[in-house]
């Protein structure tokens, strides 16, 4: 049992939770993430860990209700409980100095984007975010990417905020007027699979994570299997990063509807 | 090692040689086996209660009188954990059914679990000297499944006696047979004994991989209890090697550290179509109904409810996926695997049950591929017919295929069950250790040692995808290395 210990709602459908887990807030790096569940027969849902505070002992998650179980999290509280937190999962984000790197985050992504940005300018990169959402009211976590980033790009469907167009609109304007070392994309499956197509075009190194269906979490189930390079690979556990261009984006997409 | 002195004065007591008299051995020969109660097939293949009713008290006694209360029990050294059967059939015929099951417990920490999962044919009951005599095998496992039940049911349930507590504590990584049957017996040495499992719930594959209508979680959840009496420690939602480093089970004060960690990580066949909706692994499909109850109303995990299901494999994990499939509701329940009956490594018994219950056997068929539809789900199969050829490493006679004989079969739903390798998490984050190309964990066989002094392995991430019984026997030899390790340091220091 996880206690919430502060609840923002950050958008209509999107909210974020600080939870009381002191061995995974101490033990966690940017892209590891974890499964929650609530009620004994919740589903176990992956999320990635947004933030930690090792001193206080919790982490912060970002929600997104998109079904019942999402919708059900989302209508916690402060003070209420999260029956099951376990993690750090998957392997962290390898974090090195690149130069340039670009963070491409469409909606809930900015979430899992947020410490990989804090990550890579804390080593030193020059780090452009672009963020991009349907509309003015679905960019999240503005304030807070920026202190990561050197600039950030907002992109919105509508042109109700920053700039109209998609989040590879603005990646393609970096690449164009300046060397770009890496792009780091997270977001819905078919974003990530366009990004990853321009970044291939310009041949520029992209790392994407991988939001597949998890059970365990552990590498037990499979159910995240994706195929990198034209191998059979897990995302749990192999992942959830890989190089965005081996990524077999089309039948991740119909993966994820497996139990629709 | 099993100790033929103490078998031996067990048999001698005056109650056992007054048994023996009571019947010839010609008498108790003749006496014809026992047939487990069970649910009519009918009915059970829509139900998730336990299939196997149990023996009533009068089958329970009758069938101990079968057992010839041999010199040398050859049964116990089919045993991987050498329960001392003559002892408690003993107590069952002579109607002290509560020593039965503290015989039972001296040595297993799971008796109602094994009872009921067990390959006795392959163990125990395959060394029984009926068989020598033409008849049939005592129903050892039946017996035990009996005196382990009807203890439970009696209220009194003993605790084995344990050592004074020493205060040392022990971290065991995985709550599955190999780690609770560790935990039993360092509890009994005397150790402050702390199970950390992965998962929501403890039992590891006793929960997540075998189905209710064979082992009911009710049943695990007592032996689960007796350890707690025993004052072992559970902390669910803990990864050995993720959420606590082997650094900081150190900091933490652990002294031995024992690696039960499983074989989580579900094999494919690596063949076309394999990632297409609705071709999942056997731990996704009975993870999903037996751990997260997908087949019941109130819980909110999905679960993909085929009506033309294939499970590709002929093990146990295959034989409850079918037989799953066919309580979710499939019309048509099919094993495929690619050798025949006779090299199936599933229980007889549920092959048995199986049958029974209307699945279809395909023996001698092997999937090449998978074909989709326009929205990625899986339609069809193509199989590759087989025979059989030599013998090939295991023994049994390889299956070779027929070339151009294949099939194509309609499915909406295809689970993979052709084994388990070890899970990578632990073998990746502690540094030291020997690993396997299997990936399993390196350990000196008599100790279950690995390279790093204080961590001990056992159960799967050792065997790499073995049985329950196999991994208690491990949990019970690295306990009694790990006490003997710990011992040593203690008497150096002194």
């Amino acid at each position: 049992m996880n206690k919430i210990v502060r609840k923002e709602i950050l958008s209509k459908q999107v909210v974020k939770l600080e939870v009381e887990a002191p061995l995974i807030a101490h033990a966690r790096k940017a892209g590891h993430f974890v499964i929650i569940k609530v009620g004994k027969y919740g589903e176990r849902i992956p999320l990635t860990i947004a933030s930690a505070d090792c001193s206080a002992g919790t982490i912060t998650l970002v929600i997104q209700a998109v079904g019942v179980s999402t919708q059900k999290i989302c209508a916690l509280n402060e003070g209420d409980y999260i029956t099951d937190v376990v993690g750090p999962l998957g392997k962290a984000t390898h974090i090195e100095y690149f130069g340039t790197v670009v963070c491409a985050c469409g909606g809930v992504g900015a979430a899992p984007m947020l410490p990989i940005a804090e990550a890579m300018k804390k080593a030193g990169n020059r780090v452009i975010t672009v963020l991009a959402a349907r509309t003015k009211e679905l960019i999240i976590l503005e304030k807070e990417l920026r202190q990561f980033s050197d600039e950030v790009i907002i992109m919105t469907d509508d042109g109700s905020y920053g700039q109209r167009g998609l989040v590879t609109a603005g990646v393609e304007q970096v690449i164009q007027r300046e060397k770009t070392d890496l792009c780091v994309t997270i977001g819905p499956a078919v974003m990530m699979k366009f990004v990853s197509l321009l970044t291939k075009k310009y041949q520029i190194p992209t790392v994407a994570s991988l939001n597949t269906i998890m059970v365990d979490g552990t590498g037990m189930c499979g159910a995240c299997r994706v195929t990198v390079g034209g191998k059979t690979r897990f995302v749990c556990i192999d992942g959830p990063e890989f190089d965005a261009h081996q990524v077999d984006f089309d039948e991740m997409i119909l993966r994820l509807k497996a139990y629709e | 090692m099993i100790d033929k002195e103490y078998i031996k004065v067990q048999r001698n007591e005056p109650w056992r040689e007054e048994l023996r008299k009571q019947l010839k051995n010609k008498e108790r020969m003749a006496i014809p086996r026992v047939k487990m109660p069970e649910l009519e097939a009918g009915y059970r293949s829509h139900s998730y209660e336990e299939v196997n009713l149990g023996l009533s008290l009068e089958q329970a006694v009758q069938e101990a009188k079968r057992c010839l209360d041999c010199p040398d029990p050859t049964c116990m050294t089919g045993c991987p954990v050498e329960i001392n059967i003559p002892t408690f059939i003993k107590n069952i015929e002579r109607n002290e059914i509560l020593e039965a099951a503290k015989t039972l417990k001296e040595t297993s920490a799971l008796p109602a679990v094994c009872g009921r999962v067990c390959p006795q044919e392959k163990q125990c009951e395959s060394q029984c000297l009926h068989l020598k005599m033409k008849s049939e095998s005592v129903a050892i496992g039946y017996l035990e499944r009996f005196a382990a039940d009807y203890e439970r049911e009696s209220g009194s349930i003993s605790v084995p006696k344990q050592a004074v507590s020493n205060g040392i504590k022990i971290a065991v990584a995985g709550s599955g047979p190999a780690g609770l049957s560790f935990a039993g017996d360092m509890a009994k040495y005397g150790y402050d004994v702390t199970v950390f499992e992965a998962l929501h719930e403890i039992g590891g594959v006793l929960k997540y991989g075998i189905p209710e209508f064979r082992l009911p979680n009710d049943i695990v959840d007592v032996e689960i209890d007796l350890l707690r009496q025993m004052g072992v420690q559970f902390v669910v939602n803990c990864i050995v090697g993720k959420t606590l480093s082997y650094e900081d089970l150190h900091t933490e004060g652990f002294r031995g550290i024992f690696v039960a960690s499983g074989a989580g990580l579900p094999n494919f066949m690596n063949i076309p179509g394999e990632n297409l909706s609705g071709v999942l692994s056997s731990n996704e499909y009975l993870t999903r109904v037996n751990l997260m109850g997908a087949n019941r109303k109130d819980a909110y995990t999905p679960v993909i409810t085929g009506k033309k299901v294939a499970i590709i494999g002929g093990g146990n994990t295959a034989i409850d996926s079918v037989r799953t499939a066919l309580r979710l509701g499939a019309e048509k329940a099919m094993i495929v695997y690619r050798r025949s009956e006779e090299e199936m490594p599933a229980r007889i018994e549920e092959i048995q049950h199986a049958k029974e219950e209307g699945v279809i056997f395909m023996n001698l068929y092997n999937p090449i591929r998978y074909i989709g539809d326009e929205r990625g789900r899986v339609k069809q199969m193509v199989l590759q017919k087989m025979e059989l050829g030599e013998p090939d490493a295991s023994g049994r006679k390889r299956p070779v295929e027929i070339p151009g004989a294949t099939e194509t079969i309609d499915v909406d739903e295809v689970i993979v069950a052709i084994g388990v390798s070890p899970n990578p998490l632990i073998p990746h984050e502690f540094q030291g250790l020997h690993i396997s190309k299997k990936g399993t964990i390196v350990v000196h066989p008599d100790s279950l040692q690995t390279d790093l002094p204080d961590v001990f392995a056992g159960g799967d991430i050792m065997r790499g995808g073995a049985t329950v019984i196999l991994a208690m026997g491990d949990g019970r030899k690295a306990a009694a290395a790990m006490r003997e390790m710990l011992t040593q340091s203690a008497e150096k220091k002194e």
